[in-house]
Order: C-alpha cells, then structure tokens, then sequence
C-alpha cells in the first residue's frame, strides 16, 4: 500500500475530528487526518471550556442531558488532566421564577444528574463570588475542561497508534468515481505544496464548516450558523462554576478554567460568510457583562483579558430565529443511506462535552464500513497524561518540592511532564511567566506536537493566554521557534502576527489597565524591538 | 451604561503591567536564586494560587518584607503585600520554635529583663552562639542585642508628672528595643521633644507591634497584637487626640499599614496620627519652634535609609534634621537594603544572603568612613554595627546628643 493510501481521512482538526482519528486509530485503522489551520481553531477553542453535567439542558433537551452526564463521567476518568472538578451551581435570583427549580431538579433526576438544592448561604459559602441575593441554589457536577489540551492529548494519542496529521491542509477537492469517494485532493497553505490522499471512508468532521466540505461532496446540509461571544476575566473570581436557574439565555454562566474565567455566551444567527471571521461588538461586550454581574457582582470591576466568539455547528431542524431551540443532539450521517455518496460520513451537532461519543459514533461506522469489528475503548483508556487523577498526584512523582512553575506544568502536561527536559537552569527558565511556562515545555512542544506558529503553541502551552497577552512571552517563544525553523525572518513575520491575533480579543474590550497592558506592549514590540 | 469605571483587585495585582521593575530592586533576588522574585512571587503567582492554593511557593519565605518592589512599582501594585498575605493565607506549616522565640521580641525582654547583665554575658559567649547555631539554627556569627536592666516603661513612668506639665503632648509607641533593650534611645527622644516644649506619655499599655509575628507564620498573635494596639492608640489619637510618635521605622510601617493590609484591622480614625518621631520634629521646627545646638558639635554622619523608611517616604525627614545640625558633615548613603529584615538574618538558612545583600552598603560606609551611621531602625543597626564596626545611631539620638542643655 502507498505512503498516501489510508483506511480513514479525518477532514477537520477539532475535538471531533481528533476524538474520531484516535477512536479510528485505536481500532487498528491507518488514519489521515487533515486540518485546514491549526488544531481546535474553530468551535472547539471558542467556548466555555464548561463540563457540561447536562443540567442545562435537562429541561429542553433530556437527551442531551444524558449525553453530557454519561460524558462527564467518562471525561473525568480518561482525561484527568484536561478537567478541573469544580463543580457548579445554578441559582435563581430574586428575578427569576423559583418554581421552575423544581421543575429543573426533577428534569435533572430523570436525566441521571446529581442535582442538589442547597441553601442559599451554603451556596455563598461554596462560592464567595456568587451574587448574595440569591433566593436558590442547586449543586451539580459541571466542571471545567481545556478544550486545547484535550485536543490535542487526542489527536497526540492518534499519532502514538500510528495515525499522521497534517496541519495547515486544505482539502480542495474530493476525487470521486461515480457515486463514490476515494479521496482528496489539498494543498498546503504554507508551503502551497499539493497533494492527494486516498482512502475508502472520508469523515467530514468540520464543524461549521462541514457545510462546505459536504457542498464540495455535492450533498447538502442544512447547518445553521449562530455565534457565541464571551470575555474571559483576568483572574478566577469564582471556583465553582455559575449558571442560572431559568430557561437558557444569554450569559448565564460563569466558567473558571486555569487561571481565568469566562462568562458567556450570546446567541445570535450569522451568514456562512462571517463565520471565518467572527468579531465582538459592543452591544455583545454590554450584555455579557450586566448579565455576568448578577451572576458575580464582582465581575463589574475586575479586569478583562479578551473578547472572543465562536460558531455552533448546528443542525437545523426548524426556523427558530434564535438558535436555541435547536438541539445540540449529535448528528451521525451515513452518505450512501441519506444521498447515495459512498465512502463519505458527516459528524457534526453535539457539543466539545460529547465529543468522544460522537467520535464513537463515527467509528462505529466507518468500522461497519470497513467491515471492521473492534469494541470501541475510549471509554476506558486515559489520554497520554492523564493516567495519574490529580497534577499534584504527577508532581508528587516527579519532584521532592516541585516549585510553582513545576506544579504549573504538572497541571497541563499532566504524566507527560516527566519527559520534559529539565537538566539545566536554562531548560527551567521560564518563557512565559503569567502562565509559568518553561522553555523545556516549549521546546518539547515544538519538537512533539505540529507547532508551527506562535498562535500555534499558545493552543498547546498557554503562553500569551495570561494577563501581559504575550508582552514579554511572545518574542522570547518566537526565538525558540526560529531556531527550531532556522528561519529568523520568518519568525519576525510570525510575531508580528502573533501581536496582532492578541490585540484582536483585546480590541473589544480595550479600556483600563487592559488598554495601558497592550499600550505597553506596543512600546516593547514597536519602539524597543522595532517590529 | 456605566460599565467597569475602574477595576479594582485585591493588592492591586491586575494592576501589574509586568514590566518587572519590582524584580530588578529585589535585593533578595540578586543573592538567592531559589526565590521566585516579586513579580513571580506576587501578582503571577497569585493567579495561580486564586485558582489551587496548591500552586502556593514555600520559597516566598525568603521574601524580606523589605517593601522595596512595593515603592520601585509604577502601577500601584501592593506587591510585598500580596507576598506576605498568601504566607498568612496558605503557609500552614507550625512555625519552629527558633521562629517563635525570634518572633516573640515582648515576651524574651520581659523574660531577660530581670536577669539583663547575666543574660548578655550569656549570649555573648561563644559556646552558647554555637548551641544556639546547633540547636536552633540561629547563625553563630550574630550577635545578640543586649538587655537592660530596668525598663524604659519604668523610667517614664516615673516621670510622668514632671511630663505632663508640658502644654503640648505626644503619645509615644517605644516598642520593644526601646523598652527591653535600649531605654536610652527613648530617653534621648524625651529630652529632644521636651527641649521642643512637649511632653511624653506612654500608651495606656501597648504591646509588641507584631511584624515579627507576622514574618514567622503567627499571624494570629499578631493579629491579638494588633487589636489591642488599635484599642490603645484610639484612646490616645481619638480620646485625647494626642499624635503617636515612634523611634523605629518598622513599628511605625506596622501600625500604619501592616495592620490594615495583613491582618485586617481597620485602623483607619488613628491610622494619620501615627508618625516617625522624625517626621513630627521635622514638622514642629517647620511652624517655627526651635532648638539650640552645641557649638562644639562635630560628627561625620552617613545616614542609612531603612527600608521601611523608604516605604513611607519619610527618609527625608530624618535628613532634614541631621543636616539642620551645625558641625554635622552630612553624607546621605545610596538607597539599599541592610539585609537583616528583622529576624530574616539570625536564621542560619539566610545568614549568607544577609550579609550579601547587605554588602554594597558595608562597602560604601567603609568608603565614607563617618563617625557615625544614622538610621531609624533597630535592626538595621545590628546588622550594620556587627558587620562594619561603624557605631549607628537613631537620627534623634544624634539630635539629643547635639543639643545645647541649659544646665
């Protein structure tokens, strides 16, 4: 068989397409997976980074609320170094209708979802943060997980079975005979190099996109747009995840992921043609923040960091005009059985919470197709790094008296922090120092994981993720990288871009000390460095 | 609509705009690579720290309180702070019985009063430095201060009618160097204020300010402490609104601002009365009162910013006077840290980095070669005392010891 022969191509690098290249490549197929940009750029990267319990559909959308309880569960085992076990709460305020919480409590019951009323004060003395005026709680198990981390822990797990990603791949065209599917034709975006890859089933895994890549097929799917923004705050003001207890509306929910946290989301319909290039507007920047206020007054004078949004890949099912009714049920479509198309598969709808299930899901029938008949595991095998419960558990191995930035790294890398080079004061020296990121981290990052820019890494290392937006990271990450590429003009091309992709999320939201930070940056970037 | 007018946070540590001024002026981080800096330590760890105290660094103990990131940062933020606080907050380690008696400055001079002269005999022995440095890891190369034999609480009271035929009053705060170790130098302020036509009185009954409780994991007697003294200065501030006068520098830093900002003590109504000693005299000279010199006066001083000192902003005040002394040839020493920070240079662990950092400035007073340093603190005077061989005395010493007495 050709280096360019496959059983499976993955179009997509997001959490699905990665989900569904390890699940592929764990059952023994050879996998080729293909991203037109870098890995969790679309949907995948642009949420709450909230483990969903389920509660919040529970009410609506019961199946979904299964879904995401069953996946929770199974996230905590097998990627426990993506997830943080905070927990959440969902509150009425003396605004909302207290009797729909019982309604929501019994709708949790049915779902399989612990949901606990506590007192109000027991709810303050969980989460400080929280709005005092509550007149009820409800104790779930949400939690938080790192959308980029656990991309990538998955498609880094689909290499380790063998599987080959191609980054910065567009797929141009499909070769076809027929009614059927037999490759693709790409080219590489950076180098403009072209090439064709061959395989009997092709998984359109696309999100958003995937309207497109189906278009390219000659099939239809009626996707529906509808954007998401949400600002992350500079520091975690809460610990226990913030919902409200009500229908699901516009920011209701208060996320503590690593250092910061995030409020969100909006909800609004957008052309396909906006969904590449999705901006925040003042309007959205206002709701999000006097809707987060009544989660966490707090909120009101704590600094934010950026402001970002995202498309939801859903499938429509009526004309709601918002977007909310639909549901965020997966959607597993068999081509030859719904358009006559062989060797073609859609998997798109669901959420970053079910996306192993949806990875299943595609599997079970890329398998069925292949006539492959191997049990799904990855229900039950941990992610590389995650084989240890807890980051202090994996420091506590590694280091006698691990210090800050080695507790910091154990929490990201989890187990794989071992084989991080630590040898000499250099290897510990930190190039990001927000986020406590050394250049052991860096480097391994750039040696083991598809870098190849500085937005790049930041997916993989969170440098330029903390409060300075890459002041001080940013040049000191792009001179490991142009010594890894040899390429120093390049490297300059790349931090200029790096600056402005920062300067973006803070654009919208650019007053206070966020504004003197990017000001401040500009004068190191611009006038010291003369970039 | 009126969205985020001002951000605020706790410390000020969003503030931080990283430009990392705060770690060029470390002084600890120049000797000691195993410290994260103030930056680290401060604002980014705290990041860190809000979201799993696991991330807390035990190697923010070596943090001197010294306050200089706090005064070098250009964004306001309250980084020596935000140290010390997340020591307080997740520090959970008992604090080691060397540490509680370095820390307990009020209970060891009320305990070594009694037996003063064979006590200092004691700690001045070689043998008992050595059994100190072995048992309790107290470096053998300090030296002890001494104790006096009667208290200057004793001293004062004993003229308190003579002071209160004063028409103006102070309160003074003497700490405890003062009262257990050094009455002369409290003795010294009286004769200055009273040469200025103002009385001394003591507090009703204060106690041991607590910074060093507060740098040794025991916060909670410092905050006991702190109640008590907040209750003590509020009759003497807001009953007989009295000023509050100190001769060390620390104690005054403490009552100020450590009280408020570590322990959480409001101490707002009395928190402005609270002066240096220094500062007050500077002031009544300003409104036209007046002192009369010894013309036959002569001293070379060198005068040492303390730290804390620094923090306030209060140096000037102490230079001010000193240059004010005719027959004083005045030089001022560049701004640096001593290195002792209390009771951080007795520990054996920190011994080397003591004396490292305090090595620019023994070098420059060599270079200067005064009769005499000037410095508000006690500690400082140890240290600079111990390791350069130069005597150093409080500016209102030098004050008192200038002054023309009439009899």
């Amino acid at each position: 068989m050709n280096a360019n022969e496959f059983d499976v191509i993955i179009i997509g690098g997001g959490i699905t397409g990665a989900g569904t290249q390890r699940d592929c490549a764990m059952r023994g197929l050879r996998t080729l997976l293909v991203e037109r940009s870098d890995i969790a750029t679309g949907a995948t990267g642009r949420n709450h980074g909230l483990l969903h319990s389920g509660a919040r559909y529970a009410v609506n959308d019961p199946e979904s609320a299964r879904e995401c309880i069953e996946e929770n569960m199974i996230l905590r085992r097998i990627a426990a170094h993506c997830i943080d076990e905070t927990d959440g709460l969902f509150i009425t305020l003396p605004e909302d209708d207290l009797a729909y919480q019982a309604r929501f409590v019994e709708a949790c019951k049915r779902a399989g979802i612990a949901a606990e009323v506590i007192d109000p004060s027991e709810a303050r003395r969980l989460e400080p943060s929280v709005n005092p005026e509550l007149i009820g709680a409800v104790k779930v198990p949400d939690g938080s997980v790192d959308p980029f981390r656990l991309c990538a822990a998955n498609m880094l797990d689909a290499k380790l079975h063998g599987g080959q990603v191609r980054l910065y791949t567009e797929v141009t065209g499909f070769i076809r005979e027929g009614n059927t599917l037999k490759g693709i034709h790409t080219r590489h975006l950076q180098s403009g190099e072209e090439a064709d890859f061959y395989a009997p089933v092709i998984v359109n895994a696309c999100g958003i996109w995937g309207h497109h890549i189906a278009e390219m097929a000659g099939i239809k799917i009626g996707m529906y747009p509808a954007k998401g923004a949400l600002l992350i705050f500079a520091h975690r003001v809460n610990n226990v995840v913030i919902n409200r207890c009500r229908k699901p509306s516009n920011a209701d929910i208060l996320v503590p992921g690593d250092t910061v946290c995030v409020i969100g989301t909006t909800s609004t319909h957008i052309p396909f043609e906006e969904c590449d290039n999705v901006a925040v507007t003042p309007d959205e920047v206002n709701l999000l923040i006097t809707e987060g206020v009544k989660l966490a007054p707090s909120l009101s004078s704590t600094r934010i960091l950026r402001a970002y949004a995202g498309v939801r890949p859903l499938v429509s099912a009526d004309d709601d005009p918002t977007g909310r009714n639909i549901s965020r049920g997966i959607v597993c479509l068999d081509h030859e059985v719904r358009d006559g198309l062989k060797g073609f598969v859609t998997i798109t709808g669901g959420k970053l919470m079910t996306y192993r299930l949806m990875a299943e899901m595609a599997t079970d029938l890329v398998c069925k197709k292949l006539g492959v008949d191997k049990a799904c595991e990855t229900a039950a095998t941990p992610l590389p790094g995650s084989e240890e419960s807890s980051y202090e558990a994996v420091a506590k191995k590694i280091w006698e008296a691990p210090s800050t930035a080695q507790k910091a790294m154990a929490s990201r890398l989890g187990t794989r922090a071992s084989r991080i080079r630590n040898n000499t004061p250099y290897d510990d020296a930190l190039i990001c120092e927000c986020e406590e990121v050394s250049v052991g981290e860096i480097n391994a990052a750039i040696e083991q994981m598809d870098v190849s820019t500085l937005t790049d890494l930041r997916r993989r290392t969170r440098i330029g993720m903390g409060t300075c937006q890459g002041e001080f990271c940013a040049c000191r990450a792009a001179s490991l990288l142009a010594k890894a590429h040899g390429c120093v003009e390049k490297e300059r091309a790349d931090l200029a871009n790096f600056l402005n992709e920062r300067w973006k999320g803070n654009y919208p939201i650019s007053w206070g000390d966020t504004l003197r930070e990017a000001e401040y940056t500009q004068w190191v970037y611009k006038h010291v460095l003369g970039l | 609509m009126k969205l985020q007018e001002i951000t605020q946070s706790k410390y000020n540590f969003e503030e931080c705009m990283k430009c990392t001024v705060c770690t060029a002026y470390c002084p600890v981080l120049q000797v000691n690579p195993l410290y994260p800096g103030p930056k680290q330590a401060g604002p980014d760890g705290e990041r860190l720290r809000l979201k799993d105290p696991y991330f807390f660094n035990y190697a923010l103990k070596y943090c001197l309180n010294c306050k200089r990131c706090e005064v070098a940062c250009p964004s306001g933020v309250n980084v020596a702070d935000l140290i010390q606080a997340a020591r307080i907050k997740y520090e959970h380690t008992q604090p080691k019985l060397r540490d509680q008696i370095l820390a307990s400055t009020d209970f060891m001079g009320k305990l070594a009063r009694p037996f003063a002269p064979i006590v200092n005999r004691v700690t001045g022995l070689g043998i008992t430095k050595t059994a100190l440095d072995a048992m309790l890891k107290i470096d053998r190369q300090r030296t002890f201060p001494k104790y006096s034999a009667s208290s200057f609480e004793f001293w004062l009271r004993h003229r308190e009618k003579e002071q209160s035929a004063f028409p103006e009053k102070v309160a003074y705060f003497h700490g405890c160097y003062v009262n257990y170790n050094y009455p002369k130098l409290g003795k010294d302020l009286v004769k200055v204020l009273n040469a200025l036509g103002v009385g001394v009185e003591l507090l009703e009954k204060e106690k041991c300010c607590g910074i060093a409780m507060i740098t040794n994991g025991m916060s909670d007697k410092a905050t006991r402490n702190a109640v008590h003294n907040v209750e003590v200065l509020r009759k003497a501030v807001v009953d007989k609104g009295l000023k509050v006068v100190t001769t060390s520098s620390t104690c005054s830093l403490t009552l100020r601002d450590e009280y408020p900002h570590l322990l959480n003590v409001d101490n707002a109504d009395v928190r402005d009365s609270i002066l240096v000693a220094s500062r007050f005299i500077f002031e009544k000279l300003e409104k036209g009162a007046t002192l009369k010199f010894r013309p036959d006066f002569h001293r070379k001083i060198a005068y040492h910013t303390p730290c804390h000192m620094e923090k306030m902003g209060w140096g000037v005040f102490s230079e001010k006077l000193l240059r004010m002394i005719p027959g004083v040839e005045f030089t001022l020493l560049d701004s640096a840290c001593c290195g002792i920070a209390g009771t951080y240079g007795f520990k054996k662990e920190n011994y080397a980095a003591s004396q490292a950092i305090g090595a620019p400035l023994f070098d420059q007073i060599r270079s200067v070669n005064p009769d005499l340093v000037a410095c508000d603190c006690e500690t400082c005077k140890w240290q600079i005392e111990m390791s350069t061989g130069y005597p150093v005395a409080n500016p209102i010493s030098i004050l008192a010891d200038a002054l023309e007495t009439e009899k």
